[in-house]
């Protein structure tokens, strides 16, 4: 357990170095996210309330589209020179390699949001600092339940012909659950509700996705990976 | 044998289908507030009911397959998705034509039509990724993982959109509550059987095909070997 532990960090550690020296993925990430936030500029002309009302929904679809080009790189990276072949052929076991692709894809698809999220405000005129840290931490809560069940396909989905496709196809009719209770949540920050009623049950909503495909994910991954 | 089987569930289905529409729609009276758009309960209703029995199915063969790594799990496991997610489709389409009878909408983002509508993509998803993997142990062993996933993920979406004030313009649970006509249930529940009873025989017609495909590649590969 422990090795386990220390294998899924040094994978995580070893991806995020990767990552941050060619770019190669958070920067597309982050320039997609942007584009779309100006993109939903044009496609909807709101008065202030009704951008309060929906700007959890328009954040979480940036965030999400983001986390979909972050996750299919995820396994997808260790494609040439074999190497994904030497990881799984090596004592690491399966749901350690996971874990560590799923922290590092986790802190990669973090930096895209937190990029995103004040060029947000900025352009929406939405002020998000006074309830920064709560918002943080369903930041945190969704991004991991999207990259987890994310870091999963792209492991599903990484041998297979058509994999920038199907990764979206598959990814998102999981993640509703997920997605709509980030919005509600979200939403309520940003607007300034206090968090009881349905903001509360979102958040449980999202707590409850994220242990449910954590657990899932880390039981099943050992069938996917040595196929 | 399994022709014969195929053939007598067949002939069987069509009978009992057959003879319940007959009552559906020569024996019984239009209902109070509808008028006869109504019976399309007689066929929306058991083809939901059906294509949750199939899903359940096939989750139990996707995790017997990956724990036996027999083929044959897997193959039930498809034959059972296909089948269910027309189910499913059949259901929408069914609810839709209702709605805009009744509601004047074709479609109303309520609690249910929502879970089901997720439901289909769930699965739609599982039968698109499958031709796209070529090496049948990978394929099934993925499409094991993926059908074990949609399946988790439905407790969790109604959960999800039972949040924001239930907006629901569904009937009440008429079946619970025992509020449904009596002269309805007969009806109703030979729908439940009829639709079972046919597609049980669609999943073994597939369930066939399946092995027959399984059995023309391992040839292939054996003719590719030599």
């Amino acid at each position: 357990m422990k090795r386990g532990l220390l294998t899924a960090i040094a994978i995580a550690k070893k991806d995020l170095q990767t990552e941050l020296r060619t770019k190669e993925s958070i920067n597309a990430s982050a320039s997609f996210a942007l584009v779309i936030l100006v993109l939903f500029s044009f496609a909807f002309d709101l008065g202030r309330e009704e951008l309060y009302a929906i700007s959890g929904g328009l954040l979480w679809l940036v965030f999400s589209f983001a986390g979909a080009l972050i996750v299919n790189r995820s396994f997808a990276r260790e494609l040439p020179n074999d190497c994904l072949d030497v990881l799984v052929a090596s004592p690491a076991p399966a749901w350690a390699i996971f874990l560590g692709k799923s922290v590092a894809a986790f802190f990669l698809l973090l930096i895209v949001e937190l990029i995103s999220l004040p060029v947000f405000g900025l352009f929406y005129n939405i002020h998000w600092a006074n309830s920064f840290w709560a918002l943080l931490l369903v930041m945190a809560l969704a991004t991991w339940g999207i990259t987890v069940v994310g870091t999963a396909f792209s492991a599903v989905t990484v041998n297979i012909k058509l994999r920038e496709l199907m990764l979206p196809v598959l990814l998102y009719p999981i993640l509703i659950p997920l997605l709509i209770g980030a919005m509600g949540t979200t939403t309520a920050l940003l607007a300034g509700e206090p968090m009881n009623g349905e903001a509360l049950a979102s958040l449980r909503l999202l707590i409850g996705f994220d242990a449910i495909y954590t657990a899932l994910a880390l039981y099943l991954i050992e069938f996917i990976l040595i196929v | 044998m399994r022709e014969k089987a195929i053939y007598i569930l067949a002939i069987l289905a069509a009978v009992v289908m057959i003879s319940n529409l007959k009552t559906v729609f020569t024996g019984l009276p239009d209902e109070a507030m509808q008028g006869a758009i109504y019976r399309i309960i007689f066929i929306h209703v058991p083809a939901a009911i059906n294509a949750d029995i199939f899903f359940t199915i096939s989750l139990v063969t996707s995790i017997l397959f990956l724990m036996k790594k027999n083929f044959f799990w897997d193959s039930v496991s498809v034959s059972c998705i296909e089948v269910g997610t027309m189910l499913v489709l059949l259901n929408l389409v069914t609810g839709s034509i209702w709605g805009r009878n009744q509601w004047g909408v074709w479609w109303a983002w309520d609690l249910r039509m929502t879970s089901q509508l997720m439901c289909f993509l769930l699965y739609l998803g599982y039968l698109l990724v499958r031709p796209a993997i070529a090496e049948p142990t990978q394929r099934a062993t993925l499409s094991a993982f993926i059908a074990i996933f949609a399946y988790a993920d439905i407790p969790l979406v109604l959960m999800a959109i039972r949040l924001p004030n239930v907006r629901t313009q569904h009937p009440g649970p008429v079946l619970e509550t025992g509020t449904m006509a009596a002269e309805f249930r007969a009806p109703f529940a030979i729908g439940i059987l009829a639709i079972f009873l046919i597609c049980s025989a669609l999943v073994l017609i597939r369930l066939h095909q399946e092995t027959a495909q399984r059995e023309i590649d391992s040839l292939r590969r054996e003719l590719h070997s030599v």
